[in-house]
């Protein structure tokens, strides 16, 4: 028999703020986090914006060795991780005497590989290098410190499925407490924002340029776009057995009750409506749901046109008529990339449990595709008690989810 | 440029003691001359790799493991260093 699995710990750290209060507010109000860094413009990048995250204030948290081998996201996914497992209600010594995995999403780190590089190129000796950049550069630098900082001795593995890494890593913690092999799992996803971790992306002018107004230039499903925004921060969740945490008497938040994955199966960088609508279909059966039953859908749309449009294609398919309200918090963040799929998850709990869905902000003018769509352009206060978050990544990777307010 | 050849045993001391608080943050009190590196000072394998780095760029020689095995208390560290510069 299949296990209930829910959440019972959520955190953030991302350009709309560094807590789940600051990030309901910013939801909340529509406030994008967008802003212009002369450095990206001054190292070569067209574009100069960025989601404006926090660097986290560490030294007082964690350890000198522990800090050493912490990449950016890793401190960002420690911020987060943090806060959820206060949430949670689960303490240092729970994590010593119980086993929790952990499976975060993360598809660079590109920081400390070019640091090495950088090193090795000016002193040819491996040994200037010193200890730290092993434990930075890796993909999974993220698990690896999160194990080490909280004792965790469960499932250990990252995700590298681009934009929809940290989408897949819920479903895959939902799927192994399922399955009864695991009882808690941190999951997530985390992203950098230095200055080399994007230059590759911008180099295919997949950015926006408008820079005259960086707030206004993440327009998912708007006519007038001209490319996504790369963004950054960490998200993290408390996946749990449902029993497990009743036993410990945890707040339930939500449930994760479906999961839903494809492969698009053609262009590496090409988006699918087909394989788009196979993991959201997937993800609805999964939960034992129809369209109907879902009240509101975190698009995945980045705001480029080919994305949006192929998104826009395959929602029309199975939601017209339906009543799901529709907005991409990317309009906010920008692209939080390999994050993304998990801080939206985040922000969907938020506004269920606050009541409220968040604007797809800067819509001012639709296309033919996006027109017919449920779209939200202001904040609308209404109960939202199942959701649909897409994420669809570079590679034709497809994962879709549902949440459930608890019963 | 660093002067090396002319490094006196006091600046030794002192650049390593400046070292040992600014990036390893250990206590000024725990740090005299028979702290144990190992035991006294909490310094472990990986920070030895990062102690070889500030070896190099502040007293211009290569550490050698081989050489370190005799090398257990801060003043031994401040002779190893001292002799590799002589």
């Amino acid at each position: 028999m299949k296990r209930k699995v829910v959440i019972t710990g959520i955190g953030i750290w991302s350009c709309l703020g560094t807590n789940i209060d600051e990030v309901r507010q910013s939801l909340y109000d529509g406030k994008s986090g967008i802003g212009l860094d002369q450095e990206r413009l001054d190292y070569g990048y067209r574009s100069g914006l960025v989601g404006m995250v926090k660097t986290p204030e560490l030294k007082r948290l964690l350890d000198r060795r522990i800090r050493t081998g912490l990449s950016e996201e890793a401190a960002f996914a420690y911020m987060a991780s943090k806060e959820a497992f206060e949430g949670a209600g689960i303490d240092d010594q729970y994590l010593r005497d119980n086993e929790v995995g952990v499976i975060f999403g993360n598809d660079s780190s590109a920081g400390a590989v070019v640091k090495s590089a950088k090193i090795m190129e000016e002193e040819h000796d491996t040994a200037m290098i010193g200890s730290g950049l092993i434990f930075q550069g890796m993909n999974s630098t993220v698990n690896m410190n999160m194990h080490t900082i909280f004792h965790l001795r469960g499932i250990n593995f990252s995700v590298s499925s681009a934009c929809a890494s940290g989408s897949h890593s819920i479903g895959l913690g939902y799927l192994l407490i399922q399955q009864g092999l695991q009882d808690v799992i941190l999951c997530g996803g985390a992203q950098e924002v230095n200055i080399y971790a994007m230059s590759s992306f911008d180099a295919l002018n997949a950015f926006s340029t408008r820079m005259d107004e960086p707030t206004r230039a993440s327009r998912p499903f708007d006519r007038d776009r001209d490319g996504l925004i790369p963004s950054g921060g960490a998200a993290a969740l408390i996946l749990e057995d449902y029993d497990h945490a009743v036993k410990r008497g945890a707040t339930i938040l939500a449930e994760v009750c479906g999961y839903g994955f494809s492969s698009n199966g053609g262009g590496i960088s090409e988006p699918s409506d087909v394989g788009s609508m196979v993991a959201m279909e997937r993800a609805i059966k999964d939960a034992q749901l129809t369209p109907a039953d879902i009240d509101y859908i975190n698009a995945h749309a980045t705001s480029t046109p080919k994305g949006d449009m192929y998104e826009a294609i395959a929602l029309n398919k199975l939601f017209k008529g339906e009543h799901a309200l529709i907005s991409s918090t990317k309009s906010m963040t920008g692209h939080e990339c390999w994050m993304a799929g998990a801080s939206e998850v985040v922000y969907s709990i938020i506004m269920m449990q606050h009541n409220f869905v968040a604007p797809n902000i800067n819509l001012d003018n639709r296309d033919e595709y996006s027109e017919p769509l449920n779209l939200v352009e202001r904040t609308v206060d209404t109960q939202v008690d199942a959701i649909l978050s897409n994420s669809f990544g570079f590679g034709g990777t497809n994962s879709a989810l549902v949440i459930k307010k608890p019963q | 440029m660093i002067d090396f050849l002319n490094m006196d045993r006091k600046e030794i001391e002192e650049k390593l003691t400046d070292f040992l608080i600014d990036e390893f943050e250990i206590d000024e009190e725990k740090i005299y001359p028979e702290a144990k590196l190992k035991e006294d000072l909490e310094i472990d394998s990986l920070d030895f790799v990062d102690i070889a780095v500030m070896v190099e760029k502040t007293f211009g020689f290569k550490m050698r493991p081989e050489e370190m095995t005799d090398v257990k208390t801060l003043e031994q560290f401040c002779d190893y260093i001292q002799a590799k510069m002589k």
